[in-house]
C-alpha cells in the first residue's frame, strides 16, 4: 500500500514513502519536516494548514499527498528569500499580527497569495480574503493592518524607482528587513 | 546597539522579540517535537454519556499492524493510577472503570509505530455499554429523584459544594425596604477556549536516567511537574517538564488531561517517546470548558438610582468532575467582584456547585476566575434597574461609581480595590462614540421603525492572584517568579515561572528588566517554560504575568542593582552612600558625571569585584503581591437590527482601558483586539451545546462557531491611566478585562435596540433566531 | 483525525477513469476537489477502498459560453466562477453563489460538478443551478447522457448518477436579454453551510413583466429545491411588492425544513420568505437596469 512520492516543496524536491492516506500536512511537517505548517482542526475549518498550491492557498489537511504529486507546494518557510524576510512577514512583525504565532504561517500564505492577486485590496476584501482562516488571538485587526502595510510596501517597490533611489534600495524595501 | 534608550524602556512600542520565529514558521511547539524512536497515541472514548462499562475487548485492535500496545482503565487500577486528583481537590477518572460520566470520555489508549496505525487501533477496541440516563441540566441534577452521579464519592449526592460571601440579613433588609427592587435571570453559556493549537504531549521516558521529559501544552508547567509526580509516584526531581511554544491557551492548558498521563503510562511501560496530540473534537468535547453559570441578581435601589443593595444567586454546572482551577479558599473564584464599579453599601452572593453528565472544568477563559461571569451579571443588570427606572445608563453608571476619593475602596463582598477612576473612563468613552449625538440618531430612527441600540459596560476585574495568605491552588501559593543571570558582557538571562502563550512575555518581561537595569531590550533574553532552568512559579491564567512575574521581574532586578550599587562604588572609587542610581546609570552624589553603567558594573562582577564580596550578579525574587489589582473600563457598543432576518451588525465599539502604567502600548492594544473579539464570539456564537441525552453538540469548529475576520467588528480603543499603588510599577494586567468587560456591551446593546417591545433581556449567544422570534411575537413581520 | 486506508488511481484519460469506476464498483469513488469527501473520509463516514482522482485528466476545467449554453466542466473550481469575466458579467446568480460557497481556500479546490454529485441539500450549487434550470452530462461505459439537474437531485446525497458514472459537464441556458439574477444566503458565519439560501433568475418583457422565474431553495429540504408556485405565480407580473410578498409566501410554502442547530423549521421557512423577496427584488433591479 504503501509507496514512494515525491513532492516539490519550496522548490526542493522531498521524497517519502507513504500511504496514500498520508494528508499533505502531515507529508510536509513530518517527511519534509516543515513544521511551520500547523493542524487546527478536523473539519477544515481553521487554516492552519494553508500552504501555496500552484500559488492558491489551500487547506493541507484536506489534500491527500498523493494528489500533489508534480505541483508546487509553498510553505511558510519558502517565503523569505535568501536571507531576507518576505514585506508581509515584516509587516506583521511590525503591526503586531500575531500573538502566539499558531495561525500566522497560514495567514502569512493567505495573505501572499493575495498580495500576488491585488496589490492594493480594501479592508472588506481582505477581511473576505482571510475568512478561510481563524485566529484565536488577534482578533484579526492588525493582521488586516499587515497585509495593508505591506502591499503599500511591495507596490512602492514595484512602482519606477524615483531619482536617486538606486534599484538595491528599492528591492530591499520590497523584501522588507534582514532576517534577524 | 538598539535605538532605544535605557530610561525610556517601559511604556514603548516595541516590536515584539519571539516574532521572528514565528513569522518564519520556526516556532516549536508540542507538535513539532519528533524524538528517535517515537511512537503515537490515540485514545478512545465513550459515545455515552451516561453508561457503565460492561466489558472491553483489545484483542482485535492488539492485532492489527503496527499497535503496540492497548492501555485500559482497569491495567491503571493495578498502578494505581486509574484516578487523578484535579486542581480543585476533586478527583477525575485517568480511564474508566466502572461507568463513563460523559460524553467522549477517555475508556483506552492505543500506542502505536504510526498516527495512522494508532487511529486504526482505536476503531479496533471494543466496548461494551450498558447506557444509563443522562443529567444534563443542573437544576434537574439537584432534585432528589435525580441519578446519582459520583457513586465513588462518599457524599451521594449529585451537589458539590456552596459558597457564599457577604451579609444576608443585612441584604434582605435592604431589598425588602427599597424603593425600586429588580430582578434579573441570567445564564452565562457554556463555552470553550479552544486554543488554535490543541492540547497534546511528547512523554519521554529514559530507562536509562531514569528520568521522565514531559513537553506538553501547559500554562503551568512546575505545578504539571508536582502534581504529575504525585500521581506517578516519581520523585519530582526525576521529571522535567517542558512546555514549549504554546498556540495559545485562555485558560485551556492549565490543566492536567488523562491524555498526558497515559503517555506517561505508555513511555514507562515500552521505554520509547510516546505523542499524543488531540484532535480538535477531543479538545472541544473533553478539555476545560468555561463558564456554565446559571444566574440570578436582585439589585434595591432608590428612585434617585442610588443601589442600596445587590443579591446574586448563581447555580455552577461543573460537568462530571469538579475540575475547574480556581485557588482553594475560593471555589466560585473571584465571582464576589459581583458589585462590579459600584458602590453598594451591602451585598450578598451565593453559588452551589452540581454534577452533570458533561465534560468536567471550568476555567478561566481569558479573564481571572469567574470575574466574566460576574462582571456579565452585574452590566446586564445595571441595564435592567436603567430601564426601570427611565434613567439613561450612562447616568445610572456613573450615579453609582465609587468614587476616587474612596480608594483603596472595601467593597460589599469583602475586596479591597486598589485604585480607579470610573468617571473618567467613562466620559472618554462617551465623548470617543459621541454618545450624545448617538442617543438623537436612534431616537429619529425609532420614528422611522428603524432597531438601532447603543449598549454600555462599565466593568471592573480582579486580576493578580494573588495574595499567598489567601491564594493557593492544590495548596501551592499563588506567588510568581524571575531569575535573573547578569553575564559579564551585560548581557541578561531572565527566567520566570510563568508561561505565555502569546502574551508577549519575552518582550514585556525583557522591557521591565532592561528598564530596571538602565539596558536595551536586546540586551535582555527572557526565558519559561522549563522546570529544569526556571524557577518555581504558578504560571500563566487569571492575568496574573504582569501582576505577579512583572512586579518579580522589577524586584529581581533592584535586587540585582542592590549588589551592583556594591560593586559601582568599588569601580567609582567612593562609599556605597555615594552612589546613586539615576539616568539609568550608578552615579556619584554631586558629581553625576563620575558613573558607571550596568555593563561596566557586571564585567567588574566577574574581573574585578570588590575585596570580601561574592562575584557573580543574579538575583531571583518570589512575589507574594500585597493584594491583587482592579483593572476597568468602559465599552460602548452600537448596533444595527435588521427586522427581516434578526441579524445583528456591530456599528461601532468603543473600548476605554485602565490597566495602570502600560509596558508596551501595542501589546496592550492586540490582546484587547483579542479579547474583544472573543467577547464578541462569546456573545454572538459561541456555546458548547448538549442534547438531552447528553450528546455534545458542538464538537468541532463547524458546530462551535469562532468569528472570522468578517464578522469581527472593527476595533476602537482608547485608554486611561491609574496605575496600581502596590504594584512596583504600576502596572494592572490587561490580557482579559476586554473579553470580561465586552459581552455586556454586546448583549446591551441588543436589548436597548429591543426595549421598545419591552424586551428586558436576551441570553447569549445572541443568534439571528433568538432576534427574530422576539420581532415576530411583537407581529414585525420584516 | 485519519482517513481509513485506500488505494489510489489517477487515470490520464476519462475512458480510463470510468474503466476503473467500472472494474471497482461500489468499492470505488470519484475524487474531484475533495472538500467534501476527504472531510467525510476523515471522519470514516466515508470508507472508499478506491479513489479514482479526475484532476490528472486534461481538458476538464473547461468554462464557456457556446451557442446559448454555459458550459462548466467537472474540475472547475467555485473560486474559478466566482474570478471569472464571463460569470461576472453575465451570470450574476452563478457568481454570487460562488462567493459564498464555503471559504475563499476551500473555494480554490472545491468543484461546482463535486459539489451536485454530492448532494448536499444544503450546498449552494443545487439551489443556484436549479433556478438557472441546469442540466447534467453524465459519461459512463455507454457513454454520455444527459438529464435535468431536478431529476439528477434524487434524495438527500443521492443522485441518478450510477458509480460508474461520471459527471462531465453543467449545462446553464444563456441568460435572455432583460434577465437578472441573485443569491442571498443566511449562514451563521463564514465557512458555514447555509441556514436557508434563495437562488433566483428571472427574465422580463418590454414592459417589465416577467417572462420566466427560477427559484432555487437551499438547505430546506431533502434535496435543493424549486419553488414551482413561486415560480407560476410570478410568470406574467410586475415585480410590485405585494407581488414579490406573495412570491415569498409561496417559497415558504414549498419548503419543508427541519430543525437543527441552525435553526427551528419556522425560522428556516421564514428566512426563505424574506430571502426570496430579497433576491427577486435585487434580480429585478438586474434585468431591468441593463
Ligand atoms: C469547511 C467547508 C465548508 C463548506 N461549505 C460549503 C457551503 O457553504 N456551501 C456548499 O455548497 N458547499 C460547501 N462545502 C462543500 C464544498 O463546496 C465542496 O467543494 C463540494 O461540496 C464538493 O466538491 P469537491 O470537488 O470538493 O468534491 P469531492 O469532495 O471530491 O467529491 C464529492 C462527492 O462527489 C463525487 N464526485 C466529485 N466529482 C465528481 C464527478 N465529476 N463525477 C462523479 N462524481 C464526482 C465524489 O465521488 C464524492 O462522492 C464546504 C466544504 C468545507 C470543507
Ligand atoms: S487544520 Fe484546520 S483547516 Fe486544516
Ligand atoms: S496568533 Fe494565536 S491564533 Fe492567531
Amino acid at each position: 500500500m504503501k509507496r514512494e512520492l515525491t513532492l516539490t516543496i519550496n522548490g526542493q524536491p522531498y521524497t517519502g514513502v507513504v500511504e496514500p492516506r498520508r494528508l499533505l500536512v502531515h507529508f510536509i511537517r513530518e517527511e519534509a519536516g516543515l513544521t511551520g505548517t500547523h493542524v487546527g482542526c478536523d473539519t477544515t475549518s481553521c487554516g492552519a494548514c494553508t500552504v501555496l498550491l500552484d500559488g492558491r492557498p489551500v487547506k493541507s489537511c484536506t489534500l491527500f499527498a498523493v494528489q500533489a504529486e508534480g505541483h508546487a507546494v509553498t510553505t511558510v518557510e519558502g517565503l523569505a528569500r535568501e536571507g531576507e524576510l518576505h514585506p508581509l512577514q515584516q509587516a506583521f512583525w511590525e503591526q503586531h499580527g500575531l500573538q502566539c504565532g499558531y495561525c500566522t504561517p497560514g495567514m502569512l500564505m493567505t495573505g501572499a497569495a493575495l498580495l500576488e492577486r491585488r496589490p492594493d485590496p480594501g479592508e472588506e476584501e481582505i477581511r473576505r480574503a482571510i475568512s478561510g482562516n481563524l485566529c484565536r488571538c488577534t482578533g484579526y485587526q492588525n493582521i488586516v493592518r499587515a497585509i495593508q502595510e505591506a502591499a503599500r510596501a511591495m507596490r512602492g517597490a514595484a512602482e519606477p524607482v524615483s531619482a536617486g533611489q538606486g534599484a538595491a534600495g528599492a528591492a530591499s524595501a520590497a523584501r522588507g528587513g534582514m532576517v534577524p | 546597539m538598539s535605538a532605544v534608550q535605557a530610561t525610556d524602556v517601559i511604556g514603548q512600542r516595541i516590536k515584539r522579540k519571539e516574532d521572528p520565529r514565528f513569522i518564519q514558521g520556526l516556532g516549536r511547539y508540542v507538535d513539532d517535537i519528533t524524538l528517535p524512536r517515537m511512537v503515537y497515541m490515540a485514545l478512545v472514548r465513550s459515545p455515552y454519556a451516561h453508561a457503565r462499562l460492561k466489558a472491553i475487548r483489545t484483542e482485535a485492535a492488539l492485532a492489527m499492524p503496527g499497535v503496540l500496545a492497548v492501555i485500559t482503565g482497569a491495567d491503571l487500577e493495578k498502578a494505581g493510577l486509574a484516578w487523578m486528583p484535579t486542581l480543585a481537590g476533586d478527583r477525575q477518572m485517568v480511564l474508566a472503570t466502572g461507568k463513563v460520566l460523559f460524553q467522549y470520555q477517555e475508556v483506552a489508549a492505543v500506542v502505536a509505530e504510526t498516527r495512522e496505525a494508532a487511529f486504526d487501533g482505536a476503531e479496533a477496541v471494543e466496548v461494551e455499554y450498558e447506557p444509563l440516563p443522562a443529567v444534563v441540566d443542573p437544576f434537574a441534577s439537584l432534585r432528589p429523584e435525580s441519578p446519582l452521579l459520583r457513586e465513588d464519592r462518599e457524599e451521594k449526592t449529585n451537589h458539590i459544594w456552596h459558597w457564599e460571601a457577604g451579609e444576608r440579613e443585612a441584604t434582605e433588609a435592604a431589598i425588602r425596604s427599597a424603593d425600586v427592587v429588580v430582578r434579573q435571570d441570567v445564564v452565562f453559556q457554556r463555552v470553550h477556549p479552544a486554543p488554535l493549537e490543541p492540547c497534546g504531549c511528547v512523554a519521554d521516558y529514559n530507562r536509562g536516567t531514569g528520568r521522565l521529559t514531559l513537553y506538553v501544552t501547559s500554562q503551568a508547567p512546575h505545578a504539571h511537574r508536582t502534581l504529575l509526580s504525585m500521581v506517578s509516584g516519581l520523585p519530582e526531581h526525576m521529571i522535567r517538564v517542558i512546555s514549549p511554544d504554546v498556540g495559545g491557551g485562555f485558560g485551556n492548558k492549565v490543566a492536567i488531561y488523562p491524555g498526558y498521563v497515559c503517555a506517561v503510562v505508555a513511555s514507562l511501560r515500552l521505554g520509547r517517546p510516546v505523542k499524543w496530540v488531540e484532535t480538535r473534537t477531543e479538545n472541544l468535547t473533553s478539555t476545560q470548558f468555561a463558564r456554565d453559570y446559571h444566574m440570578t441578581a436582585e439589585i434595591a435601589a432608590g428612585r434617585d438610582g442610588r443601589v442600596k443593595a445587590l443579591r446574586v444567586r448563581a447555580l455552577a454546572d461543573h460537568g462530571a468532575f469538579d475540575a475547574q482551577a480556581n485557588p482553594t479558599r475560593y471555589p466560585a473564584g473571584l465571582f464576589s467582584i459581583c458589585t462590579g464599579s459600584y458602590d453598594f453599601p451591602t451585598a450578598f452572593a451565593e453559588v452551589d456547585a452540581v454534577y452533570t453528565n458533561k465534560a468536567p472544568g471550568g476555567v478561566a477563559y481569558r479573564c481571572s476566575f469567574r470575574v466574566t461571569e460576574a462582571s456579565y451579571l452585574i452590566e446586564r443588570t445595571m441595564d435592567v434597574l436603567a430601564d426601570e427606572l427611565g434613567i439613561d445608563p450612562a447616568e445610572l453608571r456613573r450615579r453609582n461609581f465609587v468614587p476616587p476619593a474612596k480608594f483603596p475602596y472595601r467593597s460589599a463582598l469583602g475586596w479591597t480595590y486598589d485604585s480607579g477612576d470610573y468617571a473618567k473612563a467613562l466620559d472618554l468613552a462617551l465623548e470617543t462614540v459621541g454618545y450624545e449625538e448617538l442617543r438623537r440618531e436612534q431616537e429619529e430612527r425609532r420614528r422611522r421603525g428603524e432597531l438601532m441600540g447603543i449598549g454600555l459596560s462599565s466593568f471592573t476585574e480582579i486580576v493578580g492572584a494573588g495574595p499567598n495568605h489567601l491564594f493557593d491552588i492544590a495548596g501551592i501559593k499563588m506567588f510568581d517568579s524571575c531569575e535573573l543571570r547578569v553575564h559579564p558582557t551585560g548581557k541578561v538571562l531572565a527566567r520566570f515561572g510563568t508561561r505565555h502563550q502569546g502574551q508577549g512575555h519575552e518582550t514585556t518581561f525583557a522591557q521591565v528588566v532592561a528598564q530596571e537595569l538602565g539596558l536595551s531590550v536586546d540586551d535582555v533574553i527572557v526565558e519559561e517554560g522549563d522546570t529544569d532552568t526556571a524557577p518555581y512559579g504558578l504560571g500563566t491564567y487569571g492575568s496574573r504575568s504582569t501582576p505577579t512575574a512583572g512586579a518579580a521581574a522589577a524586584l529581581a532586578a533592584r535586587r540585582v542593582r542592590e549588589k551592583a550599587l556594591k560593586i559601582a562604588a568599588h569601580l567609582l572609587e567612593c562609599g556605597e552612600e555615594d552612589v546613586q542610581w539615576a539616568d539609568g546609570r550608578f552615579q556619584v552624589q554631586g558629581a553625576p558625571a563620575r558613573s558607571v553603567t550596568m555593563k561596566d558594573v557586571a564585567l567588574a562582577a566577574y574581573t574585578n569585584p570588590p575585596p570580601g564580596l561574592e562575584p557573580g550578579l543574579e538575583a531571583v525574587f518570589y512575589y507574594d503581591p500585597p493584594n491583587l489589582t482592579f483593572p476597568f473600563g468602559t465599552y460602548v457598543c452600537v448596533v444595527d437590527i435588521d427586522k427581516g432576518t434578526g441579524d445583528v451588525k456591530v456599528r461601532r465599539f468603543v473600548a476605554v482601558d485602565d490597566c495602570g502604567t502600560v509596558i508596551n502600548p501595542m501589546i496592550v492594544e492586540g490582546q484587547i483586539h483579542g479579547g474583544l473579539t472573543e467577547g464578541f464570539g462569546i456573545a454572538f456564537m459561541q456555546e458548547i451545546k448538549y442534547d438531552e441525552d447528553g450528546n455534545c453538540l458542538s464538537g468541532n469548529f463547524t458546530e462551535y462557531l469562532l468569528p472570522t475576520a468578517v464578522e469581527t467588528p472593527r476595533w476602537e480603543t482608547a485608554r486611561t491611566v491609574t496605575p496600581s499603588p502596590h504594584h512596583p510599577i504600576g502596572a494592572k494586567g490587561v490580557g482579559e478585562s476586554p473579553n470580561v468587560g465586552s459581552p455586556a456591551a454586546f448583549v446591551n446593546a441588543v436589548v436597548d435596540a429591543l426595549s421598545p417591545l419591552g424586551v428586558r433581556h436576551i441570553d447569549m449567544p445572541v443568534t439571528r433566531e433568538k432576534v427574530w422570534s422576539i420581532l415576530r411575537s411583537h407581529g414585525i413581520r420584516g | 483525525m485519519i482517513p481509513a486506508a485506500f488505494d489510489y488511481a489517477a487515470p490520464g484519460s476519462l475512458p480510463e477513469a470510468v474503466e476503473l469506476l467500472r472494474r471497482h464498483g461500489e468499492e470505488a469513488k470519484v475524487i474531484a476537489g475533495g472538500q467534501s469527501l476527504i472531510p467525510a473520509m476523515r471522519f470514516r463516514l466515508a470508507r472508499p477502498g478506491v479513489l479514482v482522482d479526475i484532476q490528472r485528466i486534461p481538458g476538464l476545467d473547461f468554462l464557456a459560453e457556446e451557442e446559448g449554453v454555459l458550459r462548466i466542466g467537472p474540475l472547475v473550481r467555485h473560486a474559478e466562477m466566482e474570478a471569472s469575466p464571463l460569470i461576472r458579467d453575465r451570470y450574476p446568480l452563478l457568481a454570487e453563489t460562488a462567493s459564498v460557497v464555503a471559504d475563499p481556500l476551500v473555494r480554490n479546490l472545491g468543484t461546482v460538478a463535486g459539489s451536485l454529485v454530492h448532494a448536499d441539500p444544503a450546498g449552494d450549487w443545487g439551489a443556484a443551478l436549479l433556478a438557472a434550470r441546469a442540466r447534467v452530462v453524465l459519461t459512463g461505459p455507454g457513454g454520455e447522457r444527459e438529464l435535468a439537474l431536478e431529476d439528477f437531485l434524487v434524495d438527500t446525497f443521492t443522485t441518478a448518477i450510477s458509480p460508474d458514472e461520471i459527471l462531465t459537464e453543467i449545462r446553464v441556458p444563456a441568460p435572455a436579454p432583460r434577465s437578472g439574477g441573485a443569491y442571498l444566503k443566511i449562514e451563521r458565519k463564514v465557512g458555514d453551510f447555509a441556514t436557508a439560501a434563495v437562488g433566483v433568475q428571472v427574465a422580463f418583457d418590454a414592459d417589465g413583466r416577467c417572462t420566466a422565474a427560477g427559484v432555487g431553495l437551499c438547505a430546506v429540504g431533502p434535496t435543493s429545491l424549486r419553488a414551482r408556485e413561486a415560480e407560476a405565480f410570478l410568470a406574467g407580473k410586475r415585480f410590485e411588492p405585494e407581488v414579490l410578498e406573495r412570491a415569498g409566501e409561496l417559497a415558504a410554502a414549498a419548503s419543508s425544513p427541519v430543525a437543527d442547530t441552525r435553526g427551528s423549521e419556522a425560522y428556516k421557512r421564514d428566512m426563505v420568505r424574506i430571502l426570496t423577496v430579497r433576491a427577486l427584488a435585487r434580480a429585478a433591479e438586474r434585468a431591468l437596469a441593463a
